[in-house]
């Protein structure tokens, strides 16, 4: 099997997410039966999605493998491969090399823990995939809290299924965006404040960290305030990616590649390598 | 052992199945990899070539994909893997460190198909030294002037022409197809025996510097102070990383022309800010310094915590071609004092 070589696939689907119109989610399709059929994926992993003549990009996989006989990847907008992704339409050919990485151990670790999952923008994609596997084994965790903002109410992801998960009686969410808005009843702050005060225990639990590294940062203290250790709090790095194999050298933390030791690390793996993320 | 006619027409008999290479000056002096036109011998004087033979390995640049680019067509843009084949290719005069670089590169390469599809069409013979040069080191990082590690057959230079040592059983089926050769002298076997016991004491004393540096704290080299200094020097220009056999690191990008797109790789360089940079502006290794230490932390600690040796094989060029004389010697002694 040559690991260069993408799998054909089409966009099924595309979804506008936020307001400003940067942020899409593209539904993809694999060609070839076969290989849709044996794709399997541990969500928090990620994928290249590579449009032939632009090149390709490392993008977390916001399906869960529960989501069978499709792809999900919520895509911002920023370079050159973005940009091309983001004027195509449905029907036209993609490819997609993956999975990578290592995602979030939700078969392993994470069993029997309660779950604190803390996403800030759009950096929720993963935690998407992590949240919907969650729920399709709801039996296999402890309490689930999710809290997770945005600058304003238009620029969260997912806005039906944020509706439908505050209705859930198995869930405890908290849904912010940074400053008032017209119409917006729910939360107001940012998430590392909306954290405090939800103050979730640490007892044999697991926290998912995902958002911009200022988040991440005054996200920590609160958490700590109330016992958290870095080995219970998980965070996804990223960095700019060619291959997502661990060859080509572009994404190293110092000694780690975060595409394939990674994206995901625990917070205490983290706080032993050099700041170079 | 061959003498330089029967060598001559060994490499003329072989140019049936192989493209041969070797290092030849240019008109300026300079030694690089050229093919070899028939009855041409590889340039023996002391030293590496200019350019490390990655070239062989890793071609620059390197076809990983193709597609058509005409849009309409049932098939454009669905990239498939490149269909063509080349003569495989016999390489001579390669020092043994060179070859061991291929050893090394092999381990993070593991699982890239390409990669071993050249290792398979490419053949080394390699050359003995007699001596080091100034800027030699090989005997640092677990290499040897007469090491084979890498080579199919090490060519052992006296007098008359070369004592040959098939390494591999490629490398024996070639020996054996020279015929039987001249019988060594016993002047000949003296000299082969004096390269073996000489010319590793023409270079720097034998260190196991691997294990030395595994076992050092990783922050603690990397917060060592010396790197800022050290960096302040540095351009950026990147040549290090070009001429060294053991650097590794490649970009990916696409091109079409005329309907015809591929997907390529070539040699990139942890020295040049776009390295790192995210599409978002956020740059992680933004300053020079980082760069710099990352290159001699990538040779000297990281790739030896994950595949054991240096990802270095101690020939010199990046010492030979700097700009502004920085020395991996000197780094990795400011390491060792750490």
């Amino acid at each position: 099997m040559n690991p260069y070589l993408p799998y054909p696939a089409r966009i099924d689907d595309i979804v506008i997410e936020t307001e400003d119109g940067n942020l899409k989610t593209f539904r993809l399709v694999l060609e070839k039966k076969d290989e849709r059929d044996s794709w399997n994926h541990v969500p928090g992993q990620f994928a290249m999605l590579s449009i032939a003549g632009k090149g390709e990009i490392p993008i977390g996989i916001a399906s869960s493998p529960t989501e069978q006989g499709h792809l999900l990847f919520t895509v911002n907008r920023a370079g050159v491969v973005t940009t091309a992704l983001h004027k195509m339409n449905v029907g036209e050919p993609i490819g997609v090399r993956g999975p990578l990485g290592n995602g979030f151990p939700v078969d392993t670790e994470l069993k029997g823990k309660n779950i604190v999952i803390i996403a800030g923008g759009f950096a929720f994609t993963t935690l998407r995939a992590t949240l919907i596997y969650m729920l399709e084994n709801r039996a296999d965790y402890g309490n689930i809290t999710v809290v997770y903002g945005a600058r304003t109410p238009g620029m969260l992801l997912y806005k039906d299924e944020l509706k439908q998960w505050q209705e859930r009686d198995d869930l405890d969410v908290h849904i912010t965006v940074d400053r008032e808005a017209p119409g917006w009843t729910g939360l107001v702050g940012f998430v590392p404040t909306i954290a405090g005060q939800v103050k979730p225990s640490p007892e044999n639990a697991a926290a998912l960290i995902c958002g911009p590294p200022i988040m991440i940062k005054f996200t920590m203290p609160p958490l700590e305030e109330v016992g958290w250790t870095d080995d219970q709090v998980y965070l996804s790095l990223e960095n700019r990616m060619k291959c997502g194999l661990g060859v080509c050298g572009h994404c190293n933390v110092g000694p780690v590649y975060v595409c394939k030791d990674g994206p995901v690390f625990t917070r205490a793996q983290v706080q032993k390598l050099p700041v170079e993320f | 052992m061959l003498d330089k006619a029967g060598f001559e027409d060994w490499l003329r008999e072989l140019a049936g199945q192989f493209e041969i290479f070797g290092p030849k000056a240019n008109d300026r002096g300079i030694v690089n990899w050229q093919k070899l036109n028939e009855g041409e011998l590889p340039d023996e004087r002391p030293g590496v070539p200019k350019g490390s033979i990655k070239t062989f390995f890793f071609p620059q640049p390197e076809t990983l994909l193709e597609f058509s680019a005409r849009p309409g067509t049932e098939d454009a843009f669905i990239p498939h893997e490149p269909g063509t084949e080349h003569k495989p290719r016999l390489v001579v005069g390669v020092r043994p460190c060179d070859a061991r670089s291929v050893v090394l590169n092999a381990m993070p390469y593991e699982d890239d198909p390409y990669f071993h599809k050249n290792r398979q069409n490419v053949v080394l013979i390699g050359l003995a030294c007699r001596q080091g040069c100034s800027t030699c080191f090989c005997t640092w990082t677990g290499g040897s002037p007469v090491g084979t590690e890498g080579l199919d057959i090490l060519a052992y230079p006296v007098s008359r022409g070369y004592v040959l040592e098939p390494v591999t059983e490629r490398g024996a089926s070639l020996v054996e197809s020279a015929g039987p050769g001249n019988d060594a002298t016993g002047a000949e076997l003296k000299e082969l025996e004096e390269i073996r016991s000489k010319a590793p004491s023409s270079l720097p004393e034998t260190m196991e510097l691997a294990p030395r540096l595994r076992e050092k704290g990783l922050m603690d080299l990397y917060n060592a102070p010396f790197w800022q200094q050290l960096s302040d020097s540095c351009i950026n220009c990147g040549t290090c990383t070009f001429l060294c056999p053991t650097c590794y690191c490649f970009d990916i990008q696409d091109e079409t022309l005329r309907g015809k797109g591929r997907r390529i790789r070539y040699w990139d360089s942890c020295m040049f800010p776009l390295f790192t940079l995210h599409a978002s502006g956020h740059n992680p290794r933004g300053e020079k310094v980082k760069r710099v230490r990352n290159r001699f932390m990538h040779k000297l600690k990281y790739f030896p915590e994950r595949f054991g040796p240096l990802s270095c094989v101690g020939c010199g060029r990046c010492v030979r071609d700097c700009p502004v004389n920085i020395d991996i010697r000197q780094v990795i002694n400011e390491l060792l004092a750490t």
